[in-house]
């Protein structure tokens, strides 16, 4: 990572994907799957590393969901390899993988108490009965759950219901926990506390974890790694900080995060700077782009500063607020530079009260620094 | 405020239950503990109202419990009675055994399948009941369709018609779709996620069968086997058509005292001891349904 600038800030020790000679947990390999005319999963290679938390973020019907029931083996793929350990595991069915899967609806089996839901995958590997006993225990420390062992499902809460089912999937010490969605259930704040809570786990067991969500949040702050999916292909493989300030196209950078647009021809692209020619005006970007065709330069609202007195420089727009938002720690602005071409900018509310406050029809003037844009060819 | 509401909502099927149950059950159990006589109606005593309150406790004081002694006195009640029971609790088993594979492989369909299949089930009540017990007694009597269907292929004939085995195959025929509808909606409501879960956590099919699928299919196994073992047992058709003079069952019973013997009280205790003991079962479930609710 040293020699270029760190991105997103953070200094990352875990990366073994960096390293060429780290063998993957999970290999997909060319995986296709098609119901019907839909391409669910279509030709994805993909690996995931021990201790790794990996997401699966994209849209509702993006094949990701399918293609973790690829791996836990609920579906066959249709070309392509799936690999654990090494070993093609497309012949084994589901209940011969060292694979368990957490249910989005937590598939709690009603019938059975809390303990005997989470001893039941520990019976079938014919774990002694002092053994599973411990086990469970375990297991209901490690989820907080303690003494509630004999309650039945549904005289559980939400959020205790999803910690018995995260607790039955991890009892059997699977070699990676799949998650589906796991927190599409719970209210916002539980959501939030649950995230960490899982981070917490997956460092505390030394497990991989691989989660399907469609929320960005949740993806960004669990995840090492993230696969951002459209129609059934892997658009991006990256840290959380690499999709953000590095998107691969303007599908990632429009679904993680909000952005501004910028859609030109190269004039320039020589020193790792790029010089884009738009409607709105000339548009520096660091980067490289192919001279003389069309490209797009992506910057995120809270790059784009907002003034009120006019400004010099590269990059700088005039115009006036359109609308804005105020959340608390930010505040986010719509900027109308020219008729019916908006641009979003959003300044952190650093201080409690501000001298010269903005508001709809003030004129600004926006800049942002070429470092804080990215080129997009596609 | 809510309170009332229900109240008034309760009325209509409590009425319904006054008029149609509840005051028929009373003119039988009144008829249970009167003595025949030779009049008509045949039985005695009556309430002489020109008598005023002295006939109504005049009457009262002629109720007995005598009939219920005749019939512990006469085995062929009990027998008849047992016999009953067996033939319900038997046929009940059969068509557990044959409406549970019918509902399970219904609610595995494909859902338009499925609603077929469920029309499917149900569609032999278009026809009447009594047209289908005929067509039974033309398919199973000795020269009839089976035996012409075997003798045509070389095998032997049988000939059960006027059996047991015919009376119990009656049943099964009859009481099919009581036994299916109530299993396939529990089997349908299933979460399908439920089943994976199983063979997630290292189950084979068949064992997420057994450990998942069937537990949570046992409510419906007990509606299904009770909606059909209770009028089973006071069936009166199909043993009547189908059955041979040794099949003895309370339905029969019930009938040659009325309208053979023209023993009203005695065919009203019979219905009545019939009914008190299918209450039992009924309670029961009630109690188990409750304890789930719980």
């Amino acid at each position: 990572m040293s020699g270029r600038p760190n991105i997103g800030g953070i200094r990352e020790t875990f990366a073994p994907w960096a390293d060429p000679a780290a063998a993957p947990l999970v290999r997909f390999d060319g995986v296709s799957k098609a119901f019907g005319d839909t391409r669910a999963v279509n030709d994805v290679s993909l690996s995931i590393y021990e201790r790794e938390f990996f997401a699966l973020l994209g849209p509702s019907g993006c094949g990701k969901t399918t293609l973790m029931r690829l791996l836990a083996g609920f579906e066959q793929p249709d070309a392509g390899r799936v690999m654990l350990g090494g070993r093609d595991i497309a012949a084994d069915p589901p209940h011969q993988r060292p694979v368990h899967m957490m249910f989005q609806s937590y598939a709690l089996f009603p019938h059975l108490s809390v303990a005997q839901n989470i001893a039941f995958g520990l019976k079938r590997q014919g774990v002694a009965k002092a053994e599973t006993a411990a086990r469970v225990e375990e297991m209901l420390a490690l989820v907080r759950l303690e003494g509630l062992g004999r309650r039945r499902p549904d005289q559980l809460s939400g959020g205790q219901r999803q910690r018995v089912a995260l607790a039955r999937a991890l009892a059997p010490r699977p070699k990676i926990l799949l998650l589906d969605e796991p927190m599409a259930a719970l209210d916002k704040k539980l959501r939030e506390e649950t995230r960490f809570e899982l981070m917490n786990l997956q460092q505390a067991l030394g497990l991989t974890f691989m989660i399907v969500t469609h929320d960005q949040d949740e993806a960004m702050v669990v995840a090492d790694r993230i696969a951002v999916m459209r129609e059934g292909r892997i658009v991006q493989v990256g840290r959380p900080a690499e999709v953000y300030e590095a998107p691969a196209d303007r599908y990632v950078a429009g679904f993680i995060g909000d952005v501004n647009l910028f859609e030109g021809r190269v004039a320039t692209s020589e020193g790792g700077r790029v010089r884009l020619l738009s409607e709105d005006g000339p548009i520096e970007a660091e980067g490289a782009g192919p001279v003389g065709e069309t490209a797009w330069v992506a910057v995120r609202p809270e790059k784009v500063a907002v003034h009120s007195e006019p400004q010099l420089g590269d990059n700088v727009l005039a115009g006036t607020i359109l609308d804005y938002g105020y959340l608390g720690d930010w505040t986010t602005y719509l900027v109308e530079i020219a008729p019916g071409r908006t641009i979003r900018a959003a300044r952190a509310n650093a201080t409690r009260t501000v001298a010269r406050p903005l508001g709809c029809g003030d004129a600004v003037w926006l800049s942002f620094e070429p470092a804080s844009a990215v080129v997009l060819t596609r | 405020m809510r309170r009332p509401r229900t109240g008034l909502a309760a009325i209509l099927p409590g009425l319904w239950l006054a008029i149609f149950f509840a005051f028929p059950f009373l003119l039988v159990a009144r008829l249970s503990a009167s003595d025949s006589a030779l009049s008509i109606p045949p039985y005695a005593p009556r309430i002489d109202w020109s008598q005023g309150v002295a006939g109504v406790r005049a009457f009262l004081a002629a109720l007995d419990g005598e009939t219920y002694v005749r019939l512990t006195q006469d085995s062929l009640y009990l027998d008849a009675y047992l016999s009953s029971l067996r033939l319900a609790g038997l046929a009940a088993g059969v068509l557990l055994l044959i409406g549970y594979p019918i509902a399970y492989g219904i609610a595995r369909c494909p859902p338009r399948l499925r609603q077929a299949l469920v029309m499917a089930v149900i569609l032999p009540f278009w026809t009447s009941f009594l047209i289908r017990i005929y067509a039974w007694v033309a398919i199973l009597k000795p020269a009839g369709v089976l035996n012409a269907a075997l003798g045509a292929v070389g095998l032997p004939t049988v000939d059960i018609l006027n059996t047991e085995a015919a009376v119990l195959l009656g049943l099964v025929y009859a009481y099919l779709p009581f036994m299916v509808l109530p299993l396939y909606a529990v089997l349908d409501r299933q979460d399908e996620s439920l089943i994976e879960a199983a063979q997630d956590l290292g189950c084979t099919p068949l064992q997420a069968f057994w450990r998942v699928t069937f537990p949570l299919s046992l409510r419906g196994a007990a509606a299904g086997a009770l909606l059909c073992f209770i009028p089973m047992a006071g069936e009166f058709v199909i043993p009547d058509l189908m059955g041979g003079s040794e099949t003895l069952m309370l339905g029969r019973v019930i009938w040659t005292e009325f309208f053979a013997n023209r023993d009203w009280p005695a065919a009203s205790a019979v219905a009545i001891v019939l009914l008190a003991t299918l209450v039992v079962p009924i309670l029961l479930f009630e109690r188990e349904q409750a304890k789930v609710a719980r």
